[in-house]
C-alpha cells in the first residue's frame, strides 16, 4: 500500500520535466539560470508529486508560495516563462515556444499502476488475494459475490477508476443497507459497480439508486423478503440519460445497452453483498422475476407527448432524477386497433384492472410505460398527462359488487360490507405513467407493484448527485 | 489478482439460540400477530389452549408484516415475556 504522506511543494519557480523530452533538455539551461526547484519524473518521489499535481505535460512550469500553487505553465514560451517568473530576457538563443511532451504519468502502460501506488490507501475495503491458480471467475462466484451471472473483478485500479466518477469521498456513508442493516460507503458501491459491469460515468445513478431503495417508504427490506415476485426497479430521468448513454427506445426493458443493463445489477448486488439479503435467505420469492438480475431504463423524454415523469413529481426538467419502484416483470398490452382516446383509455383500464388480481383493488402501484405509438394517439387527440390519468381513474373506479368475495365464483376478492361501494383501482398518484419504446407497434408495457404505501413499499424519487 | 471485497467483512459468526425452558409453568407467554391475515386466528386458538394451562398469555401485533418489528415493539416484548411465539404467513 502507499505511503498516505504527499511530498512538500518546495516554494519558488518549480518546473516538472522528464529525462526523454526534448523541450525539458531545452529548457535546461534557463531553470539553472532562475534556480528552479526541478522535480524529474524519472525518480519516485518526482513521479509522485507529478501524480499530485495533476501534471499533463512536461515541462510544465509553476510559481509557488507557502507550499501553495499560485499559477502554471506548460511547455516552453519566452513570453509565459518570463510573466510568470517575472524575469525579463530569458533563453536567449532558443526559439519562441516549443511544445511539450506527454507526462510519464499519464502513459497508458503505467497510468493505472501509478493511481493504485499513489491513490490506494483511499481504499479501506479488505484486500482478497485470488490465488495463482484460481480462475477469477469461478473464485468470486464460489464467494457468493455473484447473481449467477460472470463479474468483472474489482481490483484496485478498476475501483479506483470507477471512484473518478463520483466527486464523494469514498468512506462517506451512502446509505444504510438492509437486511443486515449495514452503513455502506461509496468505496463499496464503487466496488459492486465495477463487479455489476457499470462505467465509472454511471456511478453518480448507482449510488442515487442506492440511497433511494435504503429508505423507509422504499422499503428494500420488505422488497426483498416478500414472497412476491417484485424487484427494485430503476426509472431514470434528466440530462444525466443522455450524458451516459442510456436506452428509452428500442427495446427498452431488454438486454443490449450497457448502462441499462449494469445499474439496476449495481444496485441488487449492493443488497446482496453489502446488505446480505439472498435469495433463499432473506428473499423468500415465490417465483422472483428475471428484472431482479437488475431492471433500470430511461424515459423518452424528448419523443414524449408530455412533460417528463420527474417533472409531473415537482423536479425541474434540468436535474436528473432515479425513481425507484417496487415491481414484477413487465407485460406487454396489444392495441392495433385504437385510434381515439377514449377508445384507447378504455383498453388501458381494462388491462390495468387485472394488476396482480382483477378482484384486488386499492393494494398495489404499477408503472404504465406507453410506448411511442400509443402516445401520439393522445398528442393528436390533445390530451395531456393528467387528462389521461383523470380519465383512467374514472374508468378504474370499480363497483364493489364485482369485488367482493365470492363475486364471479371466485373466493379471492374484497370484504363483503365493500359491496355496494365503488372502489379505486389505484391509489391516488398510484400509477406511474412513463413514456418509452421504440417507434414501432401499438403498444404498452405494464409493470405492476406489490403492496403499496406505509404498510409496503411507495415509489421514490431522488435527485442524481455528483 | 488481488481484489476488493465488496461485501460487509462481517465474518458469519455462529449465533447460540436462547436457551429453551422445560415448562411454561409461571412464565409469561408473548404471542406475536405480524399482522397478516388470520394471524389472529390461529394466535387466538393458541391463547385459549395456554391460558387454560394457567400461563400468563400476552398478546403483540407489528403494524405491518413487510416490515422488521419496531424496536420499541422488540423491547416491550424482550422485557415483559418469558417466551415468544409468533405467527407467520397465512
Amino acid at each position: 500500500m502507499a505511503q498516505a504522506t504527499s511530498p512538500v511543494l518546495p516554494d519558488g519557480l518549480v518546473a516538472v520535466v522528464k529525462r526523454e523530452c526534448p523541450t525539458c533538455s531545452l529548457v535546461g539551461p534557463v531553470l539553472v539560470g532562475l534556480g528552479a526547484h526541478v522535480v524529474s519524473e524519472d525518480d519516485d518521489r518526482g513521479l509522485e508529486l507529478s501524480y499530485r499535481l495533476k501534471v499533463e505535460t512536461v515541462p510544465t512550469l509553476l510559481r509557488v508560495e507557502h507550499g501553495r500553487e499560485l499559477e502554471r505553465t506548460v511547455g516552453w514560451s519566452r513570453q509565459s516563462w518570463e510573466a510568470l517568473a517575472g524575469v525579463p530576457g530569458l533563453g536567449a538563443g532558443l526559439p519562441e515556444s516549443r511544445p511539450g511532451c506527454g507526462s510519464r504519468t499519464l502513459d497508458p502502460a503505467v497510468a493505472d499502476e501509478l493511481a493504485v501506488r499513489f491513490e490506494g490507501h483511499r481504499l479501506r475495503s479488505r484486500r482478497v488475494e485470488l490465488g495463482p491458480l484460481e480462475d477469477e471467475a469461478e473464485s468470486m462466484y464460489d464467494r457468493g459475490w455473484t447473481d449467477g451471472l460472470p463479474v468483472v473483478p474489482p481490483t484496485e485500479s478498476r475501483v479506483l477508476r470507477m471512484l473518478s466518477g463520483t466527486g464523494l469521498d469514498p468512506q462517506e456513508v451512502v446509505a444504510v443497507v438492509p437486511p443486515d442493516l449495514i452503513e455502506c460507503t461509496v468505496e463499496k458501491v464503487a466496488i459492486n459497480a465495477v463487479l455489476a459491469g457499470c462505467r465509472p460515468e454511471y456511478l453518480p445513478v448507482v449510488l442515487a439508486a442506492v440511497r433511494a431503495a435504503c429508505t423507509d417508504e422504499f422499503n428494500a427490506h420488505g422488497v426483498l423478503a416478500t414472497t412476491m415476485p417484485v424487484g427494485p426497479i430503476v426509472i431514470v430521468n434528466g440530462p444525466v440519460r443522455r450524458r451516459i448513454g442510456m436506452n428509452s427506445g428500442v427495446n427498452v426493458l431488454g438486454q443490449g445497452n450497457r448502462a441499462n443493463s449494469t445499474i439496476g445489477r449495481a444496485l441488487q448486488l449492493v443488497i446482496r453483498n453489502v446488505g446480505g439479503g439472498r435469495p433463499g435467505g432473506v428473499d423468500r420469492a415465490t417465483h422472483g422475476n428475471p428484472g431482479k438480475v437488475g431492471l433500470c431504463f430511461a424515459e423518452d423524454e424528448e419523443g414524449s407527448p408530455w412533460e417528463p415523469f420527474h417533472v409531473s413529481q415537482g423536479f425541474e426538467a434540468a436535474t436528473s432524477t432515479v425513481t425507484l419502484f417496487a415491481g414484477e416483470g413487465s407485460r406487454g398490452l396489444v392495441d392495433q386497433l385504437s385510434r381515439e382516446p377514449e377508445s384507447l383509455a378504455r383498453s388501458f383500464a381494462a388491462c390495468l384492472r387485472t394488476v396482480q388480481h382483477p378482484k384486488l383493488p386499492a393494494g398495489f402501484d404499477a408503472v404504465f410505460v406507453i410506448g411511442p405509438e400509443h402516445a401520439r394517439v393522445f398528442r393528436t387527440a390533445g390530451w395531456s398527462r393528467a387528462d389521461l390519468l383523470h380519465r383512467l381513474e374514472e374508468l378504474l373506479l370499480l363497483p364493489g359488487s364485482e369485488l367482493v368475495r365470492g363475486a364471479g365464483g371466485i373466493a379471492e376478492g374484497v370484504a363483503p360490507a365493500l359491496r355496494d361501494t365503488s372502489v379505486p383501482k389505484f391509489r391516488p398518484g398510484g400509477l406511474l405513467l412513463v413514456h418509452a419504446g421504440g417507434g414501432a407497434g401499438f403498444f404498452s408495457t405494464i409493470i405492476a407493484g406489490w403492496a403499496n404505501g406505509p404498510r409496503g413499499s411507495q415509489p421514490v424519487v431522488v435527485e442524481v448527485g455528483a | 489478482m488481488k481484489v476488493l471485497d465488496p461485501t460487509s467483512e462481517r465474518a458469519p459468526a455462529a449465533r447460540a439460540l436462547a436457551p429453551r425452558p422445560d415448562r411454561l409453568d409461571g412464565l409469561t407467554v408473548g404471542l406475536l400477530d405480524i399482522s397478516k391475515a388470520r394471524g389472529d386466528v390461529f394466535l387466538d386458538r393458541l391463547a385459549g389452549l395456554i391460558g387454560e394451562r394457567g400461563v400468563t398469555v400476552r398478546r403483540y401485533a407489528k403494524p405491518t408484516f413487510t416490515k422488521p418489528a419496531p424496536v420499541d415493539l422488540r423491547h416491550e416484548i424482550a422485557t415483559q415475556c418469558d417466551v415468544v411465539i409468533e405467527a407467520l404467513a397465512d
